[in-house]
């Protein structure tokens, strides 16, 4: 019974491509990259768990936000205000009017750390920040339009013009949050220096591991009941809503996850690459994010991550030798991706690579029966 | 603020900052009503709707580079002869992006965004490689420059009226067009119900197509009036997919009176607030204010009741 | 998008191609290391061979600062191509690896990255705005690189991997404030800026200057990036009747207010209210319209009219490079600084070592720099004149005043904080 439905949450194909997956980020990768493409690797998978997030929101449940960089500079700034609070000791920030207390926030007078800077001396305050003001943020905005049946396209637009505000909001207050500039210069965590190849290194693998997490994760709730009243929603929501089920809580927990998904995203992202700023939570940057799962197929969890590898990986190769048409390239992507390939990478491997494998495996594993 | 000006000191500023809420109002709808069109009517989202306003503002700068050389003594009125050419271009790759990409996609809503998207950069990069990545400058004949004195502190700029004149134009006509002529009623029909619309005998493909290329070329219009008091550069379409969207969508979408009531309302409040606070905070204040609206009363200002 | 054809770079982008290892790229740019000679000049690894040497442009190709950062390219590229044609740096040819920061800030640091890491290169020129300099800058200090930055901007920072070649706020905003007050007798002033760092530090300097000088400010504002309608502020500045309008508006915004400005009967020629600026040069000029602007005042250290040999040369070879309708503007000539600045400190110190070149770098002088004599001062900025220009109708400025002697550099002015 139990391993029936074990089963059921794992078909051979899904467990097969995490276990590949799983491969490529832990040993392919590492072995085939010195540190320094490592380290863009890991960027580029740190917004894979933003197109994780938008498969299960927008290719599950058919709520496609444009605004998935909120939640990302949501743990990324969390991330980046405990390790500047941490690089901004009173030694190092001597030569400041108020020493102890971010450079931005002294070159802008402000004389002492504003109240919601407190908290984040604490790293568990920090973690627990990251997954929970990301939930409450999306539970806020989803209570609001899912309640009263906002959807489809008008969600689309009103999460654009909330990554917008964000922005504004962000640079304008420079003094409480580093500004255009973001949050630079970031050192160690605690105690720990970050910019060292070898911590370049750690923090690699633990990107990855927690990206494999939010897999199964995410692959929990696909198979989950919750994962097939999804679909049915997307499919027809009246159907569903008529059929006794509250379909808002289901989006609104569903968008949470996503925006978490996000989050943790953004703060590793601050890990690795050692800064944040407004430029990655604003527009265009969220439309980026929704073709990573996009390219990867919005339906595939899997797809997801190698759609966010693929697409950053040509923009880095693209516009290190061809700086000039890189957007051309980029925008064909788009382009293709919609009209020739709407099911993305993991489209393309159902049809031509998995018939192949099933045929394989099923040769393979009649053998073993048989003996 | 106000204790040290005179009556008619302060009469006169009010005035003019109602002036430049109507400025505002009419650069808002003008931006709008193209994406009203498309979004509203045919609920396409078309991301590249700001790439189309600037090849109308590139085809003004154009036309008043061929004027200024061959033509001189013409350049006076070049400008509303930019406009016409500026319509023209935008409908011609507006119909041949609705044939290539867009009547595809009307079936996946969202997917149009990806696709249009992913047009915008393609338009960005070819402005880029065409015209150079610096901002043009669309040099305009003196007497669209200045300004009309009404009083002695009551100034009145010119451009500012010319923009107001133009949203008018175009609005009416839009409105008679949908309202009044044969294309518009067909349009609106198969807007209600394709299917029923298809099976009286109205080509919807014909339509579609007319509908999305008139959207473009709206944008096209108000992307060439743009250039007397904005910038054109390879990516300053982009400065204005925001506001563009939030309009009709606070508007409610399929409504054209919807979009002007909308963007009178969000243009006059960003204009009042902005004279009370600093720029940014208005911005900001504005945008959350129309958030919260519609978070509200989600299906914009007015609504059109039809069952699908 | 790499002029340059040698065996070396055609063979790293072969490699590139193949999608190889970088670490085989960065051997390939090394390998040839091998005589006593190379050996003397570089001791640090560096991509130095006897014949060569690398070095790295970084600037946005793409994306919307694109339309600002091309004249520094330019400039660049034609600094180089002059020391190569003069038989080079401690008789190697430049040549330069181009990467596009793509107007995004963590590609400038990942860009920058590259250029250290795998491609070796002995200097890099660019970076434009503040945001992608901050980004960058960690990645100059712990790799031990040295930045060319020719953008000026708002002070704050004083990085030893890092030569400054554009001007820091108070070298910009002081002398031009006190040039208002002493021959046009401003008394109040209106600042409005667009909303980031450097309009607001700028501002922030120059309000304390003016109090200082006792002298009021009526009138603070700032607007987002990109914002394009400016008839309330105007509305504003019209009511409270400055005699200054202190303007550090950039980007679109910039020809967007000054359209409506003149739209709004303000004839700038009338300098009532006198426009003075510190972000317009001739590159915006070409987007606003110089009819559109005539009139206004802008204090910059360089401007194209500036009637020096030094100068007419520059220009000169700048157009027979990259064509007759191009202009110059501040930046470009500080971009254009930047390879000679650092020509000269490699001669001085006989090594291409970043660490010999820190040492030589302070006092290094340019005497025919485009904008006249320069210096490098200890805070590795420079010494440089403070100029006034009036804009004229057809995009250039008139310069109508310049400061006698050079002004130091500030970055951490006291007492404008």
């Amino acid at each position: 019974m139990l391993q029936s439905k074990f089963k059921s949450l794992t078909p051979r194909n899904d467990v097969l491509s995490f276990i590949v997956l799983a491969i490529v980020l832990m040993v392919l990768l590492p072995i085939l990259f010195d540190i320094f493409r490592l380290n863009l690797i890991g960027k580029y998978l740190t917004f894979a768990f933003v197109a994780i997030g938008l498969v299960l929101s927008w290719g599950l449940g058919g709520i496609l936000s444009l605004g998935q960089g909120v939640f990302f500079g949501i743990g990324g700034y969390a991330m980046a205000m405990f390790l500047k609070l941490e690089a901004s000791t009173p030694e190092n920030t001597a030569i400041q009017s108020t020493p102890g207390i971010p450079d931005f926030m002294d070159w802008n007078q402000l004389t002492a750390l504003p109240w919601f800077w407190e908290p984040f001396h604490s790293f568990t305050f920090t973690v627990v920040a990251i997954i929970v003001v990301p939930a409450i943020f999306a539970y806020i905005i989803g209570a609001a339009m899912f309640k009263r049946r906002v959807g489809g396209v008008y969600f689309a637009i009103i999460t654009q013009a909330i990554a917008a505000i964000m922005t504004i909001l962000i640079i304008g207050q420079q003094g409480y949050t580093g500004g255009v500039n973001g949050i630079t210069d970031l050192r160690t965590l605690l105690g720990w220096d970050i910019r060292t190849d070898s911590a370049k290194y750690v923090l690699y693998f633990v990107n990855a591991f927690l990206l494999l997490a939010v897999l199964v994760v995410a692959q929990y709730i696909r198979k989950s009941k919750l994962g097939r009243l999804l679909v049915a929603m997307r499919d027809s929501e009246d159907r569903v809503r008529f059929s006794g089920y509250d379909v808002s809580n289901f989006k609104i927990f569903i968008f949470c996850i996503a925006g978490i998904f996000s989050s943790i995203g953004g703060a590793m992202f601050t890990l690795q690459v050692g800064f944040m700023s407004p430029s990655l939570i604003g527009i265009v940057p969220s439309i980026e994010m929704v073709i990573f799962a996009a390219v990867g197929g919005n339906l595939s969890i899997i797809g997801a991550v190698y759609g966010a590898l693929l697409v950053n990986w040509a923009k880095t190769i693209l516009s290190e030798s061809y700086p000039e048409i890189w957007l051309f390239a980029m925008g064909a992507l788009f382009i293709a991706v919609v009209m020739a390939f709407p099911k993305g990478l993991a489209g393309l491997y159902e049809t031509y690579i998995q018939p192949k494998v099933d045929k394989q495996l099923d040769k393979w594993f009649k053998k073993e029966k048989a003996e | 603020m106000f204790a040290d000006y005179t009556w008619a000191e302060l009469g006169s500023i009010f005035a003019m900052q109602g002036f430049s809420g109507l400025i505002l109002f009419s650069v808002l709808l003008l931006m709008a009503l193209g994406l009203a069109i498309i979004f509203g009517q045919m609920g396409v989202i078309n991301m590249a709707h700001g790439e189309f306003m600037i090849l109308g503002a590139y085809i003004t700068y154009l036309t008043s580079n061929f004027f200024s050389t061959f033509l001189p003594e013409l350049f006076g009125i070049y400008f509303f002869i930019a406009i016409i050419f500026a319509f023209i271009g935008t409908f011609l790759l507006g119909a041949f992006v609705e044939w290539s990409l867009i009547r595809h996609l009307y079936k996946r809503p969202l997917d149009t965004l990806l696709a249009t998207w992913g047009l915008s950069l393609i338009l960005q990069q070819l402005y880029r490689t065409i015209f150079g990545t610096r901002e043009v400058g669309v040099s305009l004949p003196d007497w669209m420059m200045g300004s009309y004195s009404l009083t002695d502190a009551i100034e009145i700029p010119i451009n500012g009226m010319i923009v107001m004149g133009i949203t008018l134009f175009i609005t009416v006509g839009v409105y008679l067009f949908l309202q009044k002529s044969r294309k518009g009623k067909q349009s609106r029909a198969v807007v209600q119900n394709r299917a029923m619309a298809g099976a009286v005998g109205i080509n919807t493909a014909s339509v579609d197509r007319f509908t999305f290329a008139l959207g473009c070329g709206i944008a096209g219009i108000a992307g060439a009036t743009f250039t007397m008091i904005g910038s054109t550069g390879p990516t300053s379409g982009q400065l204005y997919i925001v506001d563009t969207f939030l309009v009709v969508v606070f508007g409610g979408a399929a409504s054209l009176l919807g979009t002007v009531a909308s963007a009178f309302s969000i243009g006059q409040a960003q204009s009042i607030l902005e004279f009370f606070l600093s720029g940014s905070m208005a911005k900001v204040l504005t945008l959350l204010v129309v958030i919260v609206i519609l978070m509200l009363r989600p299906q914009g200002l007015f609504s059109l009741k039809v069952r699908r | 998008m790499n002029k340059n054809t040698s065996p070396i770079t055609m063979r790293r982008k072969l490699l590139k191609a193949l999608f190889t290892l970088p670490a085989a790229v960065a051997l390939a740019g090394t390998s040839f290391i091998s005589t006593a000679y190379a050996a003397e000049a570089n001791t640090t690894g560096l991509a130095v061979t006897d014949s060569t040497v690398k070095v790295g442009i970084l600037h946005s190709v793409t994306g919307t600062m694109a339309i600002s950062e091309t004249g520094s390219v330019q400039a660049e590229k034609l600094a180089i191509e002059q020391i190569n044609e003069m038989g080079g740096v401690l008789g190697r040819k430049i040549e330069y690896i181009q990467e596009d920061g793509a107007s995004d800030w963590p590609t400038f640091a990942e860009k920058a990255k590259k250029l250290l890491v795998n491609d070796k290169v002995a200097a890099v020129f660019g970076c434009w705005t503040s945001a992608s300099r901050k980004a960058a800058l960690p990645v100059f200090e712990q790799y031990n690189g040295m930045l060319f930055y020719p953008t000026f901007y708002e002070g704050l920072e004083e990085s030893p991997n890092v030569i400054y070649t554009g001007q820091e706020a108070t070298q910009q905003i002081l002398e031009s404030l006190n040039w208002v007050v002493r021959e046009k007798g401003a008394k109040k002033f209106f600042l409005l800026g667009s909303d980031y760092i450097w309009p607001r530090t700028s501002n922030k300097i120059a309000r304390k200057h003016i109090e200082k000088l006792g002298l009021k400010v009526v009138g603070e504002e700032y607007y987002p990036l990109g914002h394009t309608q400016f008839n309330s502020v105007i509305n504003k500045i019209k009511l409270k009747k400055p005699d200054v309008i202190f303007l550090d508006v950039v980007g679109g915004s910039n020809v967007a207010f000054y359209k409506q400005l003149k739209a709004a009967g303000i004839d700038m020629t009338k300098e009532k209210p006198l426009v003075l600026t510190i972000s317009v040069t001739e590159d915006e000029i070409l987007g606003i319209g110089g009819e559109n602007i005539v009139g206004a005042y802008a204090s910059m250290k360089y401007f194209q009219s500036l009637p020096n040999d030094n100068n007419q040369k520059f220009v000169a070879a700048f157009k027979k490079m990259w064509g007759d309708k191009i202009v110059i503007g501040d930046v470009t000539q500080a971009a254009y600084l930047g390879p000679w600045i650092w020509k000269a400190a490699v001669e001085k110190a006989g090594s291409f070592d970043i660490d010999a070149i820190k040492k030589t770098l302070p006092g290094i002088e340019i005497p025919f720099a485009p904008e006249g004599y320069v210096k490098v001062h200890d805070n590795h900025h420079l010494w440089s004149k403070s100029r006034i220009g009036h804009a004229k109708a057809d995009g250039q400025f008139d310069v109508v005043y310049e400061s006698k002697e050079l002004i130091e550099p500030n970055p951490f002015p006291k007492g404008y904080q």
